[in-house]
């Protein structure tokens, strides 16, 4: 599929998102809703994944591209940032550690847990 | 008055030249990024950031300025969001065996990253618009905004909250995850992606396609449950203050 296609169809189902999240009032975000749209679709037609794939790719290497312009976004609230800089800096730093390992750890630990439930070892 | 002056002008007032700036200052982080061997200390996106913020105060423009060319960067979130549905769909089949914990470990790691930032915040004096701009700081950037703005933050202070996350998120993982002997490239991913939404993502798809694809698959629906979950977690936490 080419580039173009690729590039319309993402904006398609991403645009079928907001609507829906639209018309519904759902707090969730249209591209969200696209995305999992798209991920139905995937699974009734699995030759779309192989054919969409070297496109999506090729954006999604790019992922980290596009935090930048909100990051930019700093330089508005930098005099906030100065005045509170020990407590926002401890809560990020901190707060993602913790995430990170209560995440993992907490996937570890269910998994053991509904898989002993259920009775198969592994 | 001057040719000079009128440059000016017109870069400020033309999106080509914030568009433009944004490409060069990432293609150059890579490229920094890459000649230090992949250390994620030299991190492209806050290269990039810290690179663009330099020539923004050199020349005096403001972020306004800046943000009317690279929204055009800004919007493609939303299809790459999407696009996110085609690694999804290469794990589903290991997905369905892990759903359930996955879910449980997804309620946790999303109040736990929101609200720790919160609680620490509140010992060390945060203001409270600070404090409500932290909780969805683990959410992938645009829901993010839209929490914030429910709850009385500042959607804009969230996105910067966001983007240090995902940063530090992206620089620390791979070092905790082998310091504590965490191998499963499923549970790495859904840390990463729960705690650093895309730029764990992001970065984790570097170490591993698994890795990428659960992250993305964390990422997705803490971005799904997080605008219920957090907002309703507030409420309760406000109650007993």
């Amino acid at each position: 599929m080419p580039f173009l296609t690729v590039i319309t169809l993402l904006l398609i189902y991403q645009l079928i998102g907001e609507l829906i999240v639209l018309g519904f009032s759902w707090p969730i975000p249209g591209p969200v809703v696209g995305m999992l749209l798209l991920l139905m679709t995937l699974l009734l037609r699995a030759s779309f994944a192989t054919e969409m794939r070297a496109s999506t790719d090729k954006i999604l290497t790019h992922l980290s591209l596009l935090f930048v312009p909100a990051g930019v976004g700093l330089m508005v609230h930098l005099s906030r940032l100065e005045q509170e800089w020990l407590a926002i800096t401890l809560a990020l730093f901190i707060s993602t550690v913790l995430g990170l390992l209560v995440t993992a750890w907490s996937m570890m630990l269910f998994s053991k847990w509904f898989q002993s439930e259920r009775g198969y070892d592994k | 008055m001057t040719n000079d002056s009128a440059i000016w002008v017109y870069l400020s007032a033309s999106p080509l030249f914030g568009l433009t700036l944004t490409l060069v200052s990432y293609l150059l982080a890579v490229k920094l990024y890459q000649t230090g061997r992949g250390n994620p200390l030299l991190n492209p996106v806050a290269l990039s950031i810290l690179l663009i913020m330099g020539v923004l105060y050199a020349f005096n423009l403001t972020y306004e300025a800046y943000f009317s060319g690279a929204q055009f960067i800004h919007f493609l979130l939303g299809p790459a969001t999407v696009a996110l549905a085609i690694p999804l769909f290469d794990q589903f089949g290991k997905l369905k065996k892990v759903w359930l914990p996955l879910t449980a470990a997804l309620v946790l790691g999303i109040t736990v990253s929101g609200f720790s930032a919160y609680f620490i915040a509140l010992q060390l004096g945060a203001s409270e618009q600070t404090l409500l701009s932290l909780i969805p700081k683990s959410v992938t950037a645009p829901i993010a905004m839209g929490i914030s703005e429910k709850t009385g933050g500042l959607p804009t202070l969230t996105a910067v909250f966001v983007v240090i996350t995902g940063i530090l998120g992206a620089i620390l993982g791979s070092t905790l995850f082998k310091l504590l002997k965490i191998r499963d490239d499923s549970v790495k991913g859904v840390a990463m992606g729960v705690t650093a939404h895309g730029l764990g993502t992001a970065r984790s798809f570097q170490l591993s396609p698994e890795m990428g694809a659960f992250a993305g698959l964390a990422m997705a629906l803490s971005a799904s449950i997080s605008p219920f979950l957090l907002p309703l977690v507030l409420s309760f936490v406000q109650r007993f203050q």
